[in-house]
Order: structure tokens, then C-alpha cells, then sequence
């Protein structure tokens, strides 16, 4: 799909152009409950809206009453949209397994803060377990973008409904607070430049001809249940070829940095001054965090390369990079947590260190 | 017994609206008649193509299975969520949701209230069979005064357990609630009742008045222990004093 | 003297016996043989059944089809007379 821009650029922040472009996907409803640092995307919703839409936009009384609200108005066919961070986030987890089960296409935005428990307002990556394994019961997934910046969280508004409408499963926007809060430059997409999906599978009122549509996670009988587990399963291989990423000096790297998001940004920024010591350093940055793309990884990996994983959390994504890379390259995870953004500096630290160890100094 | 129906008429049959699936319920469930006259309804107002429902987590998870209109099963208590999502993005169609006690009442209150809160246009079927059926028979936040489940043994002690809840009532204050009544499936003259009652709300409905809301106190032989014709008489005796059937809140246009 | 009758589909019946404590007639019984299912289900035992359809109405599983005599066909009224009934 290739999204149609305006031609000249707004400075806006991350997440007022994540709802901006939500407006001009012609998202049909959006149900959203207020939490830091993501409430700007139901306060500019409310107030663009009904100037410009007949968009149905709502504040339910909780995140577990908006994500069921999505499920019933994306099993009505309509375009839908919620968004929050990660306690809020936590409680949709059942609401997202029973929408990936009833194969409900959903757009959600999930602008992560530091956990766990309450934690801090702040931005973290604490959530990519929880975002790319499944997060709620059962087996199934959810596609995951990574936004890196404002242009982005408007962009994959549209990448991420249509990719939720095809494959007709919910499509996650993760971001940080960073990201939602930043302001940038954006070229914003086109209204009207996303085409509409009719779903002849939705519960839109049963004419005489044809049978009635129901949508439904529950099959008592095992082997019927085993047979839409078999399906969820293909549809996430098929899924397979939207795998995207970018690469940075990659081919003639010794070490690689692997990271998404914001700490993405920081890592391109450590390479530049990695390069500048003489440091042959590359970045990866995964943009689909599932499908991880874990091809081109397995791809870059070699026994005289080294893995560096830079990520705002425990060490999450480096479980993915560990088993792409397979054993054929040492895989390194470096990371900050609560709130913390690893300064480019600290991770430079960490670049040198390992240079020294394996023996990576170019002169 | 042999009597010839050529020279007869039809006066009652299954309404279209039901499909031949026979259903799961236990004999003498009050389920399959609450899921009977709510079709008839349907039926007979010629709503079938443009109504929607949305079923529970609890007995009458696979109301689907038998309910030929449009449907969706929704999360335990979110049927009222749900139903909102539908009714928004579909202001012009017909949609109701049906929850038991656990489902409407126990898990689903926030749910509840705020959907009636905000007097979405949807008619509200609350089975009040004062236990958790589906689950085999624990106490339900509707369970009476000293009742046995298999999680109040020793009867519900409502000191520690709260006392039943009288869902209906709490919501008839709520300004979004248009018309609330509560109902029985137990004789011939309540189905009747219950007939008029979810045809008022339909209409209701059509005229975008807000959220109508209809309790059906009913049984459950199975968790109550009993045969289906002892369970009704326990109904009455033991439920309908403290469930009195009844409007609750009827607006002035209605009467 | 109207006069009905009742079609029970016996297969679907679960002999819950709530149409027998409901008919006014008292037309109906459970049978002494079962069906698949295991049921012994409802059926009419007498000849005096009015259609009244109170069985019908609270049957769980729909099992009951009633029929009535027809009553004799209306005499066409005069416009009069169905503006007063209007
Ligand atoms: C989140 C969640 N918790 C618990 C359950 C288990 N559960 C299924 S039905 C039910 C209670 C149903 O009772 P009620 O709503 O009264 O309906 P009934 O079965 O009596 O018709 C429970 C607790 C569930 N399915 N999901
Ligand atoms: S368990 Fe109770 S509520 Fe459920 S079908 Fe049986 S009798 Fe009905
Ligand atoms: S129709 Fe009336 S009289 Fe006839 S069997 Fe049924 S309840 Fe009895």
C-alpha cells in the first residue's frame, strides 16, 4: 500500500497525529478510556470529530468496557479504533483473545509507560512480551508496529488497519511516551486514501438471503477448536510476508544493534559516533515486531559478528534476536527500565566494551 | 389421541426467528422460553433483518445456536459493551443483549450501569435465576437470603457474602433507563406479560427513547436442585417476594 | 364448542412437564414409553383440548404445534360498524 501524503509538513505530537490519522483513515469508532502519556488521542478525537465526522467516538468507564465495545463494533463491520497505555493495556488483554479469536480486524494503540504495577508515567518498552507473545489467553498473536517517530504514528494508523482488515485480526500500534508525547515534523496521509473492506461476515442485520452471521470465540467440541487454532496458525504464517524492518550499515558491520522504537533513534545516533572511533557499526531496527523478522537477522548472523539488543525493558526483544541469530553470533542485551532512556553515550560505552573484548577495534 | 387438524387452523407454532437446533438447555429451563418469546416478538414486529444480539458468557452462551437473527457471543459480562459497540456504529438497527445474574450483575455491573447510564438504545434481558448455572450452581450476587450453592453450603450468610442484589432496581434510577420491568416465564399469563413488555421496549427502541431493561426471574432445576414444576413453585414462593414481577419504571407515554 | 388439538414433536420434548401443570384442560401426560433422548415426553390424553395454546406458550424447547377449529368465517361488517370498532 503506498499512503498518499500531504505535500507540506505540520509539527505536530506523536500522538495528536496518531489521531489526526486515524480521522483521515476514516476510522468509523473509536472507544477509549483516559490514561498518561495517551489521553491526547481521545481529547483530540472528542474535540475533531464531530466537527468533521459522523465518527462514533466514546469515553467508556473503563479500558475492559472500550475493548469489548470494539469487539462488537468491529464484529458489526465498522473501522474501529482504541487506544491506551500499559496498565489500561493489561486490562483488555481478555478482550484482545477473544477478538483475536473471533478474527474481529481492530486497530490498537498501546503508548507504553514504566511498569510494573502502576509504575510511572514515563516511557519503557516493558510491553513487547505481552504485545508480540499473545498477551491474553490462549494461542495467538497480534501484528505489532513500532512506530520511531511522528511521521510514523500516523502512517501506521493506515498500515496497521489495513493489514488488520486483510488478515483480519487486531493490528497493535506500540509506541512509547516518548514517541506519543515528541513533536515533530509529519507529512499527514491523505483522507480518504485507505480504501473501505465490505465484511460479509459481520453481524449487520440478517437479510433473507442469506444464513445468519454470528461472531463467537466458543467451540466446545475439541477437534472444531483445534481446526480454528490450525487456521489462526496459517493466517500467522501467511502473515509472514509483512514482516518490515530497516537496516543501517548492516553489511559491513561487526557489531549489530538491534532495536526498535525510540531506542532505535538512540541507536542509530551511537552508531554514527561508533562509526566516527572507527567502529564498524550497524543497526537493525525491526518495524513489524510480529512477524519479528527474524530472517534478515538469522541472515547477518556469523561467528565474527557480534548482537548488541538495546531496549527500555528487562531484555524482551533479545529473546527474539537470541533465537533468529541461533548460536552463530554472540547476542548481547543492554537496557534501561522504569522510565530510563539509555543516553547514546552509555550505549557507546557498551559498544567499545564489546569491541575490546572480541577484538573489533579497526584502526 | 387422534384428531384431524385438516379442518383446523394454526394458532401457535415455533416462530421463524428460532432455528431447528434443539436446544441445550435442562428440561423446564426458563431459557428456552425467555429465548422463545423474545423471536416471537421479533418475528411478529418483522424486526428480523435489522435486529442484532448479543449473548452471555453463562447457560445461554450459545443463544446463537438457536436465535436466527444476527448475533455475537460476547466476553463474561460485556454483553452490554458489546451491544453498545454494535448499536453505536449501527444506530438504525434493532439490538438487544440477553446476561444471566453472574454475567449481568457479579462481573458485568460496571458494564451494566454505565450502559444504562448512558441510556444507550438497546433492550437489556436479564435472566435472574439466582445462581450460576452453567458453572454448576454457585452462589450468584442474586442468590436469596440463605440460600445453598455449592459456594454457600452452609447457606448464603449475607453478613460475609452481601445481601442479593436488586440489579434492576439500581438501574431503574438511573436517568438513561427508559423502561425497566421485571418478569416471569413460568405460567402462560406471565409469557404473555413478558410478550407485551419486550414489545414495548422494541418500539421504545425505534423511537431512540433509551435503554429498556427486563428482568425474567426464573429457575434453574439443575442448580436448584429440583424438578422443573417444583423449581417454579419454589420461584414463587421463595424468589417473588423479594423479586416481586412488576414494572419498575415505565414512563408516562408508555402507560 | 371451539376445539383444538396439539402437535408434539416427541423427539425434541425433555418431559419437563411444565405444558401438563399448564393446560386448564388437564389434556395432557407424559408418555409411559421414552424418546431418544431418554424422555418420557408430553402427549395428549384426552379429546377436549380448546387450543388455547397455554401449553405451547411455556414449552422451553417449542416442542408444541396447537391447532383450533376454525371459527365459523366472519360475516363482512359494514363500514358503520368496523369505525366504531376501529
Ligand atoms: C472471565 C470469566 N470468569 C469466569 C468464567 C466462568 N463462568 C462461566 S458462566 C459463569 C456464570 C454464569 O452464571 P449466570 O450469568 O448467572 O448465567 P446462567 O448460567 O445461570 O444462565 C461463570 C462464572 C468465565 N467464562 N469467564
Ligand atoms: S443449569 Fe440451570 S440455567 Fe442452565 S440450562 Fe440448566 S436449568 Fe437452565
Ligand atoms: S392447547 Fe390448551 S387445552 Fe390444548 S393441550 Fe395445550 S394447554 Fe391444553
Amino acid at each position: 500500500m503506498s499512503i498518499q501524503h500531504d505535500e507540506s509538513p505540520k509539527l505536530m505530537k506523536g500522538n495528536e497525529a496518531l489521531a489526526e490519522a486515524a480521522i483521515r483513515a476514516n476510522m468509523q469508532a473509536y472507544f477509549g478510556y483516559p490514561i498518561t502519556p495517551q489521553s491526547e488521542i481521545l481529547e483530540y478525537l472528542t474535540e475533531q470529530v464531530p466537527k468533521r465526522s459522523k465518527a462514533v467516538v466514546l469515553q467508556a468507564e473503563s479500558e475492559v468496557a472500550s475493548i469489548n465495545m470494539i469487539y462488537g463494533a468491529g464484529g458489526a463491520g465498522a473501522r474501529v479504533m482504541t487506544s491506551s497505555s500499559s496498565p489500561g493495556f493489561s486490562l483488555m488483554q481478555e478482550g484482545i483473545s477473544y477478538i483475536a479469536a473471533a478474527e474481529i480486524p481492530c486497530l490498537l494503540v498501546n503508548v507504553q509507560r514504566g511498569g510494573p504495577g502502576l509504575g510511572t508515567i514515563q516511557p519503557a518498552q516493558g510491553d513487547y512480551f505481552q504485545a508480540t507473545k499473545g498477551g491474553g489467553h490462549g494461542d495467538y498473536h497480534i501484528i505489532v508496529l513500532a512506530p520511531n517517530s511522528v511521521q510514523e504514528m500516523a502512517d501506521f494508523v493506515f498500515e496497521g488497519f489495513r493489514l488488520a482488515e486483510e488478515y483480519r485480526m487486531p493490528a497493535l500500534i506500540l509506541a512509547d511516551g516518548a514517541i506519543g508525547q515528541m513533536m515533530e515534523k509529519v507529512y499527514l496521509p491523505k483522507e480518504g486514501s485507505l480504501p473501505f473492506t465490505q465484511h460479509d461476515w459481520a453481524t449487520t442485520g440478517k437479510p433473507k438471503s442469506r444464513e445468519r452471521n454470528f461472531i463467537t470465540s466458543l467451540h466446545m467440541e475439541p477437534d472444531k477448536m483445534e481446526s480454528v487454532n490450525l487456521h489462526l496458525q496459517d493466517k500467522y504464517r501467511k502473515l509472514r510476508k509483512e514482516e518490515r524492518y530497516e537496516l543501517f550499515k548492516v553489511k559491513d558491520a561487526d557489531i549489530i544493534l538491534v532495536a526498535f522504537g525510540l531506542t532505535a533513534r538512540v541507536c542509530t545516533k551511537v552508531m554514527d559516533l561508533a562509526n566516527e572511533k572507527g567502529l564498524r557499526v550497524g543497526v537493525v531496527r525491526p518495524i513489524t515486531l510480529y512477524p519479528f523478522p527474524s530472517d534478515i537477522i538469522a541472515s547477518l548472523a556469523t561467528p565474527n559478528r557480534v548482537f548488541l539488543t538495546v531496549e527500555m525493558n528487562s531484555g524482551q526483544m533479545v529473546e527474539d534476536v537470541r533465537l533468529a541469530v541461533n548460536g552463530k553470533s554472540p547476542v548481547y542485551f543492554r537496557g534501561r527500565m522504569g522510565g530510563m532512556i539509555p543516553t547514546p553515550e552509555d550505549i557507546l560505552l557498551e559498544v567499545e566494551a564489546l569491541a575490546e573484548k572480541h577484538n573489533l577495534i579497526q584502526v | 389421541m387422534e384428531t384431524k387438524i385438516d379442518s383446523m387452523e394454526l394458532v401457535y407454532a415455533k416462530p421463524e426467528t428460532l432455528t431447528d437446533t434443539p436446544m441445550h438447555y435442562c428440561p423446564g429451563c426458563g431459557h428456552g422460553v425467555a429465548h422463545k418469546i423474545l423471536m416471537e416478538v421479533i418475528d411478529e414486529m418483522g424486526i428480523t433483518e435489522n435486529t442484532i444480539g448479543v449473548a452471555p458468557v453463562g447457560c445461554s452462551v450459545f443463544a446463537y445456536m438457536y436465535m436466527n437473527v444476527d448475533m455475537q457471543e460476547a466476553a463474561h459480562g460485556r454483553a452490554s459493551a458489546a451491544a453498545t459497540g454494535i448499536k453505536r456504529v449501527l444506530p438504525d438497527k434493532f439490538v438487544f443483549s440477553y446476561q444471566g445474574d453472574g454475567d449481568l450483575a457479579a462481573i458485568g455491573t460496571a458494564e451494566t450501569i454505565h450502559t444504562v447510564n448512558r441510556g444507550e438504545n438497546i433492550l437489556m434481558v436479564f435472566i435472574n435465576n439466582g445462581i450460576y448455572g452453567m458453572t454448576g450452581g454457585q452462589m450468584a450476587p442474586t442468590s436469596l437470603a440463605g440460600m445453598k450453592t455449592s459456594t454457600s453450603p452452609y447457606g448464603r450468610d449475607c453478613a460475609t457474602m452481601g445481601t442479593p442484589i436488586k440489579m434492576t432496581e439500581l438501574i431503574a434510577n438511573l436517568p438513561g433507563a427508559y423502561y425497566v420491568t421485571r418478569q416471569s416465564v413460568h405460567t402462560p399469563a406471565a409469557v404473555r406479560k413478558l410478550k407485551k413488555a419486550i414489545k414495548a421496549s422494541f418500539e421504545a427502541q425505534k423511537q431512540k427513547k433509551g435503554t429498556c431493561f427486563i428482568e425474567i426471574v426464573s429457575n434453574c432445576p439443575s442448580g436448584w436442585k429440583m424438578t422443573p414444576l417444583e423449581s417454579n413453585d419454589w420461584m414463587e414462593k421463595n424468589m417473588f417476594p423479594y423479586y416481586t414481577p412488576g414494572d419498575i419504571k415505565v414512563p408516562q407515554e408508555m402507560k | 364448542m371451539i376445539t383444538g388439538t396439539v402437535i408434539i414433536a416427541t423427539e425434541i420434548c425433555k418431559g419437563c412437564e411444565l405444558c401438563i401443570a399448564s393446560c386448564p384442560q388437564n389434556s395432557l401426560a407424559l408418555s409411559s414409553s421414552i424418546n431418544r433422548k431418554g424422555y418420557r415426553y408430553a402427549e395428549l390424553v384426552l379429546d377436549n383440548c380448546t387450543g388455547c395454546i397455554n401449553c405451547a406458550l411455556v414449552c422451553p424447547d417449542s416442542a408444541i404445534t396447537v391447532y383450533r377449529q376454525a371459527k365459523p368465517a366472519k360475516r363482512a361488517s359494514s363500514p358503520s360498524l368496523s369505525a366504531q370498532t376501529a
